[in-house]
């Protein structure tokens, strides 16, 4: 059990505080809130997902982050963690899921492979997977240590911090998603 | 007792003849060779036959030799592993390469089901008799048998590296 | 997307089409993975199921094919050992061992006896790690989640164990042609003792909370079966062999690097069903901890490496400063070694099975051809056999037990 004492609150964000009030931009509380709740998705295809297995378990433990509840639905997920290589095959797959998640949703590719096709420069291996679907964060490493994974979702969790509550209605969103065809 | 390598030699050359040749050990492995006529029949009787009872399937698997003679231009390597006298014997057939076809051993050993189709994914060697012989590896739609020496390991297509997404902070979120 | 739908042409839609309600049966069809998080990798398994029983089940491998074997073929000898770590991930020092035993074999390179043992040290620790994560991971598939975060503290000692001994945690690229990079530090040999000291305790009690427990003995005794005959006719190897009562073990059948030297027993088990399959890796890492034991403890005097200089890299100290070495060591990087003409094939028994190395060198700085012979892929065509009959949970649990590693799977 955790005590008490041990429980770090975040803290507010910038604001004016006055005799009973704070006021603050609405963008900000969301961003707090949504920062500090991102539910995984874990798409791991092979060793990097096994690194994320350490990151999740007790030693690293990525819970710390707001980030204890694996989501397996695509539905129910903030983030989605593209762990390992993807091969041409699983492309479609790996589409297919972004598209089922809601909005607001990002994406970090974990490692060298999902972020450039690492090593694996060969004719069965996307050759990153920001060919095929939007990426916020790219993790390096093959595979990359659990510090590492953790710094990118402390990455990740900064740029949702500060992200505009209207980004994902601008025209510019929408752009990027024409671009890769996403509807 | 045990199986001498000579023993499996002389059984097999008394019942094959000339479609079996070019008996040799490789290290610690004896090789040799069978036309792919008698292939599917020589492992049949390595399996079946009482002294010899190759039980054991370990391995299948296929090597192109373009520089080879058209009638040897492929090899399929089985390698067969008897458990009770612990020995190991290597056959390879060597097949033409205008007419890439073997028969299948799914058959006698289930475990050839797969590495059959991995090699004519690879290779592109029809496998007669086998039940599903399709892609396992690759895409069905792939024309191409990339473990043939004349196709490139890297996909030609490919592009450079899209750094749009690259060096993004919190204050320049968009995408370059 | 259409194209993830089933295809009209696939037999079981055809079954689908065909099929009427009179006959009593509630046929479906349900799509399992590649992505579903119990298959713990990207195999795609479509189940015709009648109510939640399994009436059949297609196949398809090859989400994470990384053309391996296309890769050795352009690759100088040294280059080839990070590929054969991205193979089995979760041990990967036995397949970079394996990698070495083979070149080895090919250049006809002798290896010290202290070299051997430190080798044995390391494959015996890849064991435990994967059997730890396989047996942890079967629990966590039948609902019991807090035993595997508690030997998952000890993987992550065998990785600083790793980390000691070459700098990697997970994908190791250990060893040397001849031997090892670098004599182990004192550290090294302090955490393993800390290893040998408290890991036997919790594994006690990893097995402890599963092994009479009613609810996981439910979920596994007799489910996912196979019989000695068939799993030798699929080509089964490893623990998954023995736990249907063959006792095939390469480090027995055909000892490396002085296996022979080591006193050990191979467990097997009698029914080949996930139960059995579970005792017989619980068992196995009894005995690997009894092998680590008698290795640390007659550890001989001398040499961790070969002596080799046409193969074996300079030491990086000598590298930075003497142009010599430099040169010796671009040279062999870069694999401009002589590399007779030979055809070898080496086995180790990997964690789940016999994992061979089949190279064909030509004398040129590649290999020719080289072939794994993966033991995942070639047991897993016996799966839909394996769930046949059975509910669809046990599929879950039968897949789990089994240990398919995606990577080593798919090439």
């Amino acid at each position: 059990m955790s005590e008490s004492t041990n429980i770090n609150i975040v803290p507010a964000p910038d604001g004016y505080t006055g005799n009973g009030f704070f006021a603050t931009k609405f963008d900000y509380v969301i961003g707090l809130a949504r920062a500090n709740s991102m539910w995984p998705l874990p798409f791991a295809t092979s060793c990097c997902g096994i690194e994320f297995m350490a990151t999740m378990a007790s030693t690293y433990d990525m819970g710390r982050f707001g980030a204890e509840r694996n989501s397996f639905s695509p539905r129910q997920a903030d983030m989605l963690l593209v762990m390992g290589t993807i091969s041409k095959k699983m492309g479609p797959i790996l589409r297919n899921v972004y598209e089922q998640m809601a909005e607001p949703k990002w994406v970090i590719a974990v490692g060298a492979c999902a972020s450039s096709g690492g090593i694996f420069d060969t004719y069965s291996v996307l050759q990153g997977i920001d060919k095929i679907i939007p990426v916020d964060v790219y993790v390096p490493g093959c595979p990359p240590r659990p510090e590492q994974i953790l710094d990118g979702l402390m990455q990740l969790q900064e740029i949702v911090k500060s992200e505009s509550i209207h980004r994902r209605g601008s025209e510019v969103y929408k752009e990027l998603l024409e671009s890769y065809k996403i509807e | 007792m045990s199986l001498e390598t000579i023993d499996i030699q002389n059984k097999i050359t008394e019942k094959f003849g000339a479609d079996v040749l070019n008996f040799r050990m490789e290290q610690d492995i004896l090789t040799f060779e069978a036309t792919p006529a008698v292939i599917k029949n020589v492992i049949r009787f390595m399996k079946e036959d009482g002294t010899l009872s190759f039980n054991f399937m370990t391995d299948l698997c296929g090597v192109h030799y373009p520089d080879n003679d058209i009638d040897a231009q492929f090899a399929i390597v089985y390698l067969m592993h008897n458990w009770v006298d612990n020995v190991r014997v290597r056959v390879k057939t060597f097949l033409n390469g205008n007419k890439v076809e073997v028969d299948t051993m799914t058959d006698i050993f289930a475990a050839a089901n797969w590495m059959e189709r991995e090699t004519y994914d690879f290779y592109g060697v029809k496998f007669i008799g086998h039940p599903n012989l399709k892609r396992i590896l690759n895409d069905d739609g792939m024309t191409s048998f990339p473990m043939r020496k004349e196709y490139p390991l890297e996909d030609s297509g490919r592009s450079d590296k899209d750094d749009r997404f690259f060096g993004r902070t919190p204050n320049n979120y968009q995408p370059k | 997307m259409s194209d993830l739908l089933l295809h009209p042409e696939h037999r079981f839609a055809k079954i689908l089409r065909d099929h009427t309600p009179e006959d009593g049966r509630e046929l479906s069809v349900l799509n399992f993975g590649p992505t579903h998080p119990s298959t713990h990798g990207v195999f795609q398994n479509i189940l015709l199921l009648d109510g939640e029983r399994i009436l059949d089940a297609d196949t398809t491998v090859g989400y994470i094919h990384r053309a391996f074997e296309k890769i050795a073929e352009n690759r100088a000898f040294y280059q080839i050992t990070p590929l054969t770590d991205r193979m089995n991930y979760c041990s990967a020092p036995i397949n970079n061992m394996c990698w070495w035993m083979t070149i080895e074999k090919a250049l006809g390179v002798e290896v010290p006896k202290r070299a051997q043992y430190m080798r044995v040290i390391v494959m015996e620790l890849a064991r435990i790690t994967d059997h730890l994560i396989c047996n942890g991971i079967l629990g966590v598939d039948l609902g019991a989640y807090s035993p595997f975060l508690y030997v998952m503290k000890y993987r992550e000692l065998v990785y600083e164990i790793y980390e000691e001994i070459c700098g990697g945690r997970l994908t190791t690229n250990m060893g040397r042609i001849g031997g090892f990079e670098r004599d182990w530090s004192e550290a090294a040999w302090r955490k393993l003792d800390e290893f040998l000291e408290g890991f036997p305790k919790a594994w006690d009690e990893l097995e402890r909370a599963y092994l009479r427990n009613r609810i996981f003995m439910d979920r596994t005794v007799n489910v996912g079966s196979i019989s000695a005959e068939k799993a030798m006719n699929y080509g089964f190897t490893g623990p998954n062999l023995r736990a249907t009562g063959i006792d095939y073990d390469v480090r027995v059948a055909k000892p490396y690097s002085s296996y022979e030297d080591f006193d050990f027993i191979v467990p097997v088990g009698q029914s080949g069903d996930t139960y059995d399959r579970f005792c017989v890796r619980c068992g196995e890492v009894k005995e690997s901890l009894k092998i680590i034991r008698q290795a640390k403890d007659n550890l001989p005097e001398g040499d961790y490496h070969a002596d080799v200089p046409d193969y074996y890299l300079p030491p990086k100290d000598e590298v930075y400063t003497s142009m010599e070495a430099l040169i010796n060591h671009f040279k062999i990087v870069m694999g401009e070694i002589p590399v007779p003409v030979a055809e070898v094939y080496h086995a180790v028994e990997g964690a789940n099975g016999e994992l061979g190395m089949y190279l064909i060198t030509d004398g040129s700085r590649t290999p020719y051809r080289l072939h794994f012979r993966r033991p995942c892929f070639i047991y897993y065509q016996a799966f839909p056999e394996m769930i046949k009959g059975g509910m669809f949970s046990d599929a879950v649990a039968t897949l789990s037990s089994l240990n398919v590693i995606a990577g080593e799977l798919d090439a």
